[in-house]
């Protein structure tokens, strides 16, 4: 991992993160909207590959930490009239926070377990979502307004809700979680990781606490979900209990299952991926569920590796 | 009403929920003990049972008997028609790995709902009950068929139970379960067995949904709830155990009744979701299970 | 000289059974110890209580003075209490160098310095003769590489107590000269505690032999005079060399 060349790894990333750069150029405006979303739910599913694909933990409640983030941001604006940039850190608190209180808990268990406590926990915190709808609007939603997602620096100013903003704003967020999780990755910390997942007895016997490295791994992987929803609290003005259901803790499995667990730019790929199959199959079905179920069968039962772990498995060994 | 009757009331409901509880559970945690896999599209089966019910209700007319026992009867074996081809097409290629299972059964969920949707329609569909005799109590009268749930459903748990620990069926079955490369050496063809409580799991589900419908209606999206519901009655029960998922349906049957009484069902689910997840944490072998694996 | 190891009254049962009951034991610091003993004797179990991978019945286990029987095994890893397994349980999907990176960089005093990460872990596939399969995924090289993968991510522990659990298991009789060669290298600078079946082995690297028995240690002693004793003679009737 560490011992491939690093300059081939950095030189790739960046040669991506530049591209996107340029396709804010050249987009339609419909597909430029759309890209800025992606990259948003890119880093989620980032979030998730960081504790799923190097880890080996199948948590089924990371919608809780993109809520997290997505209500910590939204409320603090709404409801206290923070400043975008206050509001984005307390949603990143506010991941940071939960996935700690949740990681002491559910890292209790092992395996099935720790997949149904985490879905129980996420629907704890989606009904609790629900229940006090005096302050989150219930499944209503709430909106944040324009006026409130502007960013001010003395006479300047950013407006979050203009299209180009938005979109340099999500590639921003998108590129500094990407870089950030490529040298975790490589770090000793990162080896550390996939240790744990390969085999977790033989990793204390070489002296590591596993316990402590899962939770610092649970943490992070939340806090990076929480800054996904923070950031599309903000970017797309909308915080709604949808996003805390099940199904948002679906997608990001699917997402990366689809791209390829335990690589860096995998989670990109599924999602931009599954967001093209949607956009082309809209024409014929409005059945996307029925799109996300066939995919997750057929990608557990015929493609495990997904795209780009399919890709480094066959041609591209040294992929991070 | 005063307090008493009150009481009995609710008990009465309570135990027409953990009559259809126990059922739908059993289901679950048969699957889950034998083939340690974690069926998510569980409740998605139940769904299945009542929208069958309805379909064959309305196209066989008559006396309201004849189509609810043509549905008692059809719906189930439709419904382990559709779980055994899952199981062969899909359970069984992944080699029961417990973590893709998951992850396909979920998959199964999200097809059999939206197929539902498309088919069958958002409506919630009422069935009517085969009979509607009323039990007349001092305080209140009492619907029949209610009483009738319960003690359908005691018979076929009865039934189970006796299938489980008096039979060859049974005793494989136990057998798969404590040891299935074992149970494999002694020629036991240990994927139909696990194709067989696929398919008997996803019916008792069936079964139970077809015995609610009449009081409850059929919608594409009433999975849900028995879902959440078999899983806290698992968890608590002990996985895998069958006593314990009896005795387990029937505490929180009751007590959903009666908390739904003192907090809004919202907040009721709040707190059963936290204190679930927290016995799973702390007490994995279920409140009543003893041996852990 | 105090001992580097001791335990005492160190039980352990498996519901009925006392896998290993009452043992009093200890270990002087360089020395190169052999447990024997028939299977089932107790011997695994006796390491992994030492190691920690699970825990006593009853009893304490004092290493270095400090006693560390409530302790978790990464912290024992940690006093330099290393254990190879008897079955081979390298990180297969990984490099060597990776498998071998992961103990490196726990005991790296420098701990930014990527120099001295592949100084370490080079050094260690070195001494076991791994070092031009560096890249290699651990899981294609060959049994008796692996055993040997297994032996450098136990030293580059840099341990003061080396646990081999049957290290010579399926290796051919030219790997274990090698092999024996490479124990007495690593004695230098370590107490080393091996488990081991081939009688030929314990007899050229062992200080004292430990013999256990039904879980209890049934003598004690020189290779001399273990290989004198009567009643080691009964207990391992028909194995003895």
């Amino acid at each position: 991992m560490s011992e491939a060349s690093p300059a081939k790894a950095y030189g790739l990333h960046l040669g991506v993160i530049a591209l996107l750069f340029v396709l804010s150029f050249l987009l339609p405006e419909y597909y430029h909207g759309l890209l800025a979303r992606i990259m948003v739910l890119a880093v989620f599913a980032m979030g998730y590959n960081m504790l799923f694909g190097y880890v080996g933990l199948l948590s089924l409640g990371h919608a809780m930490f993109f809520g997290a983030g997505l209500y910590g941001a939204g409320l603090a604006i709404i409801q206290l009239g923070w400043s975008v940039p206050a509001a984005f850190a307390a949603g990143l608190c506010c991941g940071a926070v939960l996935s700690l209180v949740i990681g002491l808990l559910a890292l209790r268990t092992t395996g099935v377990a720790f997949m149904i406590v985490t879905m129980m926990f996420a629907q704890v915190f989606y009904l609790a979502i629900l229940y006090f709808a005096a302050w989150t609007g219930g499944d209503q939603g709430m909106v944040v307004p324009q006026p409130a997602r502007v960013l001010a620096f003395g006479a300047t100013s950013l407006d979050l809700t203009d299209p180009t903003v938005r979109y340099m704003a999500a590639l921003g967020l998108f590129s500094l979680v990407l870089l950030m999780t490529l040298a975790i990755v490589r770090s000793r910390y990162g080896r550390v990781l996939v240790a744990v997942r390969e085999n977790e007895e033989r990793t204390k016997m070489l002296g590591y606490d596993t316990f402590s490295n899962k939770l610092a791994a649970v943490v992070v992987s939340g806090t990076i979900c929480a800054a996904s929803g923070a950031a599309y609290a903000l970017l797309f003005g909308y915080v709604g209990s949808s996003f805390a259901s099940v199904q948002y803790s679906i997608l990001p499995l699917l997402w990366v299952l689809l791209g390829g667990a335990a690589t860096t730019l995998g989670p990109l790929i599924g999602t931009l991926f599954m967001y093209y199959v949607i956009d082309v199959t809209s024409g014929y079905t409005s059945a996307y569920l029925l799109i996300v179920g066939i995919a997750l069968i057929l990608l557990v039962l015929f493609f495990p590796k997904g795209i780009l772990g399919t890709i480094r498995q066959r041609w591209l060994g040294w992929l991070p | 009403m005063h307090f008493g009757p009150h009481l009995l009331l609710a008990t009465l409901e309570g135990l027409v929920t953990s009559a259809v509880l126990a059922l739908t559970a059993l289901g679950l945690s048969l699957v889950f003990g034998v083939m340690r896999v974690v069926n998510v599209a569980h409740g998605e089966f139940f769904m299945l049972g009542a929208v069958l019910a309805w379909a064959i209700t309305s196209a066989i007319g008559g006396h309201p008997a004849l189509g609810f026992l043509a549905a008692l009867v059809i719906a189930p074996l439709i419904v382990g028609a559709i779980a055994l081809v899952a199981e062969r097409l899909v359970l069984r290629r992944l080699d029961y790995n417990p973590e893709a299972t998951i992850v396909a059964t979920i998959g199964m969920l999200y097809i059999i709902q939206q197929l539902a949707l498309t088919f069958y329609g958002p409506e919630a569909r009422p069935v009517e009950p085969p009979f509607s005799y009323r039990i007349v109590l001092p305080w209140f009268g009492y619907s029949g068929y209610k009483l009738s749930i319960i003690a359908a459903s005691a018979l076929l748990l009865i039934a189970t139970w006796l299938v489980l620990t008096r039979t060859r069926i049974g005793l494989i079955m136990r057998a798969t379960q404590y040891d299935s490369e074992t149970t494999q050496a002694f020629g036991i063809p240990v994927g139909r067995v696990y194709g067989g409580v696929f398919a008997l799991g996803a019916m008792l589900a069936a079964i139970a949904a077809v015995l609610i419908v009449p009081i409850s209606q059929a919608h594409y999206l009433m999975g849900q709830d028995p879902l959440l519901l078999s899983f806290i009655v698992i968890i608590i029960g002990g996985l895998g155990s069958l006593r314990g998922t009896v005795v387990a349906a029937v505490l929180i049957g009751l007590s959903d009744g009666i908390v739904s009484m003192f907090f809004s069902p919202t907040l009721a689910k709040i707190i059963a979701t936290l204190l679930v997840a927290m016995v799973l944490v702390f007490r994995p072998q279920g409140l009543f299970g003893t041996a852990s694996r | 000289m105090m001992p580097l190891l001791t335990t005492k009254g160190l039980s352990r049962s498996f519901g009925g059974l006392r896998a290993v009951d009452n043992v009093d034991f200890a270990l002087m610091r360089g020395e190169i110890r052999a447990v024997i003993g028939p299977n089932g004797a107790g011997k695994t179990t006796f390491v992994s209580l030492i190691s920690g991978r699970i825990q006593p019945t009853s009893g304490a286990i004092v290493f270095d003075g400090a006693d560390i029987t409530g302790l978790p095994t990464y912290a024992r890893v940690r006093l330099g209490i290393a254990y190879t397994f008897q079955i081979t349980s390298v990180f297969a999907n990984l490099s060597a160098y990776d498998n071998v990176a992961l103990p490196v960089q726990l005991t790296l005093s420098d701990r930014r310095s990527k120099g001295a990460l592949r100084a370490g872990v080079m050094s260690a596939l070195e001494r076991t003769g791994l070092a031009d399969r560096a890249h290699i995924p651990a899981g294609q090289l060959s049994y008796g590489h692996q055993r040997l993968l297994e032996v450098a991510m136990g030293l580059a522990l840099e341990p003061r107590l080396l646990i081999l659990d049957e290290p010579t298991q399926g290796l051919a009789d030219s790997e274990i000269d090698n092999f024996v060669e490479l124990v007495r290298d690593i004695a230098r600078n370590a107490t080393v505690l091996l488990i081991e079946h081939n009688m030929p082995v314990v007899m050229q690297l062992a200080d004292r032999i430990t013999v256990f028995n039904a879980g209890r240690i049934l003598a004690e002693g020189t290779p001399e005079a273990i290989r004198d004793n009567a009643a080691v003679q009964d207990a391992y009737l028909g194995t003895a060399p």
